[in-house]
């Protein structure tokens, strides 16, 4: 493997974490803390939006978040190939 | 015998008759085995074991009672322990896994080529795992002497017998398939007594649904959801709003989830349990597969906490506020009030002799003024200790004796798999960090085992030893083994990989300046060393309590490793780069290919 190739992909691996990263702080700190006021105003069935994302919801997108990241990094793996098998 | 007796006998005795068996099946021949499980577990049953080994007797107990009375404010807990997970998927978990060694503190000292790095590591690692591994052992007491009637000692000496036989005998191995086992008794024991509740509030079985739903145990009279009526009872009686209280200011709020996330991807006991993996590429998913096992748990927590608030306060509360029999006669109180009341953790004292009991928050003056013109003469309800709302919760929706003897056994389980994963923790570091790697470095792998087993009873026996004499600054210990993590390990594993340019200099002053900064703030307000009366709060000089931006000392954390950043990056920038060799070490951990099983030199 070249050296072009290692930092192509790491560029690659940093681009997909600071995505993946944004969303963790959006849905947590900016959805669940820094704008929780105003998505109150919102329901959610009988939850409150923003109280919602604070207990709720946050949650189900870190998961998701996971599984997203393991899948395109597997992706990731094979185009440069630098993956274990 | 009572019923209740019985069931809760046979079914904390099956637990553990499975725990053991599952050591004898799985005892640990090599170093391999004992400290990363063979480094053969599958993704799926790596995430179970982590799961169990990071929800603690804290997270079963303590952390509804901690929602149902600090509502919106408690999402910290909830937010910052699940979010920890991301931050360990993307940033540490793989990496550390293709460099491939048994230890936190090896990977700091390798790439850090100082053995002085890993010795502060090995330090960090020990002081943040006994802290924590002290509540579990309380925990396992508190359950014995609470439900088996057995003395918080002998309860303690039992739990400490069951943890030294799977945990001596098989190491990782044996640890990590009676973890799996333990999630699978938490999990039950939390959920069954949810969907009960939920089925009686709302109609609803799943409880993420249910506290969404409209409330319907009165048949839906109120037109209320579950939330908006619990606003309304707790704002009626002077209590805040459920769904908005916050927890200190919208600033601490977020630091403190900020520290909780940053300490929980910190913590060396959740990073070893990812060594036990075969691949980069599991190590990848386990992550994910672990926060799914936990969030079945903490999604399930926030509607318990709202869910028992709500029914302790209905309990009380029976009727019109102020009317003259609006309040439970306390002749007429139900047999879990008196089972609690036994245990000291609800106190009632009849403060206007009228026999019944006001519930109320009399520190709302406007509140106050509407309590005088009933005769209410303040909260009677002096002391409702919020440990008590997942155990007693069963008990108040009037669930049958084997729901809630299946709730002790939880309580057990969340407790025992914590304090193996410690355990191991603790004993790896001394037996492989310290021995293997500083103190005799030509021992055969045979006596390396034999030591990682001698240093995991003595493990066992210290925290036994602070189990039974805790301490007394043993309640603040949880917070401050996050702000440890959070302050010191995290940082210098995250620059470690992702900064090619961190050099030892960096990483040592990193580590040693958020470590000081997060210990002198806390001890600022709670004492040296927590030894009450010393602490130093200087309001004369502007540090009042809280003084740093109004953050608490258990949100300190997050400051902590931002200054670990700050001063690592500082004194790398001026410091002579690391040598070559690590910089390829670090090429080469940033790439799947090539990883082996975890392996030692």
């Amino acid at each position: 493997m070249t050296q072009d190739n290692r930092a192509g992909y790491w560029r690659a691996n940093l681009r997909l974490l600071i995505i993946l990263l944004m969303i963790w702080f959006s849905v947590s700190y900016g959805f669940g803390i820094l704008l929780v006021e105003p998505l109150n105003a919102i329901m959610l069935g009988g939850y409150p939006l923003g109280f919602w994302f604070a207990q709720q919801g946050s949650i189900y997108v870190f998961v998701v978040l996971i599984f997203v990241y393991a899948g395109l990094m597997n992706r990731l793996d094979k185009k440069y190939h630098v993956s274990e098998d | 015998m009572s019923d209740l007796d019985l069931w809760t006998y046979s079914i904390v005795g099956a637990t553990f008759a499975l725990y053991i068996g599952i050591a004898i099946w799985a005892r640990a021949g090599t170093t391999g085995e004992f400290y990363v499980a063979g480094g053969g577990v599958h993704p799926v049953a790596n995430g179970m074991a982590t799961a169990a080994d990071w929800m603690s007797a804290a997270s079963f107990i303590s952390m509804a009672g901690l929602i149902a009375f600090n509502g919106y404010g408690a999402s910290v807990f909830l937010m910052g322990w699940t979010g920890g997970y991301v931050l360990l998927a993307l940033l540490l978990a793989p990496y550390l896994r293709k460099f491939g060694k048994f230890t936190v503190p090896e990977f700091i000292g390798d790439r850090y080529y100082s053995q002085s790095a890993r010795i502060v590591a090995v330090i960090c690692l020990i002081l943040a795992s006994i802290t924590y591994v002290i509540g579990q052992m309380k925990g396992i007491g508190v359950a014995f002497s609470r439900f088996l009637e057995v003395p918080y000692d002998t309860g303690l000496y039992i739990g400490m017998g069951i943890v030294a036989v799977y945990a001596v005998a098989g190491g990782m191995k044996g640890i990590t398939y009676t973890q799996i086992a333990q999630y699978v008794v938490l999990i039950f024991a939390y959920t069954i007594p949810a969907i009960f509740i939920s089925l009686n509030l709302t109609g609803n079985p799943l409880p993420q649904l249910g506290l969404g739903s409209d409330y319907m145990a009165d048949g839906g009279a109120s037109g209320l959801s579950l939330l908006g009526k619990l606003d309304q009872v707790v704002t009626d009686l002077g209590f805040k709003e459920y769904t908005t209280q916050v927890m200190g200011s919208t600033l601490n709020m977020f630091a403190y989830t900020l520290s909780l996330m940053i300490g929980t991807a910190g913590l060396p006991h959740v990073i070893i349990r990812f060594f036990t993996v075969p691949k980069v590429r599991d190590a990848r998913y386990s992550a994910g597969w672990a926060l799914v096992f936990i969030a079945i748990l903490y999604t399930t927590a926030p509607a318990v906490g709202a869910m028992a608030r709500l029914n302790l306060m209905d309990t009380i509360q029976t009727g019109p506020i102020g009317s003259e029999t609006g309040n439970l006669a306390y002749d007429e109180r139900p047999d879990w009030f008196k089972k609690w009341e036994e245990t000291g953790l609800l106190q009632y004292e009849d403060k206007n002799g009228d026999g019944r009991i006001q519930y109320y928050n009399d520190a709302d003056p406007e509140f106050a003024a509407k309590a005088e013109s009933y005769g209410w003469k303040g909260n009677e309800m002096v002391k409702v200790d919020r440990d008590i709302m997942v155990l007693a919760n069963p008990e108040i929706a009037g669930l049958p004796a084997w729901v809630i003897a299946l709730v002790v056994a939880g309580g057990l389980a969340a407790a025992l798999s914590t304090a193996a994963g410690l355990l191991l923790a603790i004993s790896s570091a001394i037996s492989h960090d310290l021995l293997k790697g500083v103190i005799a470095k030509g021992i055969s792998e045979k006596a390396e085992l034999t030591a990682g087993r001698l240093s995991m009873i003595v493990a066992i026996l210290v925290a036994g030893y602070l189990g039974l004499n805790p301490p007394g600054f043993a309640a603040g210990t949880v917070a401050i083994a996050f702000g440890l993590a959070a302050s010191s390990i995290f940082p210098a594993l995250m620059l470690g990989i992702f900064a090619k340019r961190m050099n030892r200099a960096g990483a040592i002053a990193g580590m040693v300046a958020g470590i000081t900064v997060t210990l002198l703030y806390v001890f600022q307000h709670k004492g040296i060393f927590f030894v009450p009366g010393t602490e130093f709060l200087m309001p004369e000089l502007g540090m009042g309590p809280d003084w740093f931006l109004g953050i608490s000392p258990n949100a300190f954390g997050a400051v902590g490793a931002v200054v670990n950043f700050a001063v690592a990056i500082l004194v790398s920038a001026v410091t002579a780069p690391p040598p070559e060799h690590i910089q390829h070490l670090v090429e080469d951990v940033r790439v799947p290919r090539g990883a082996g099983a975890a392996v030692d030199h």
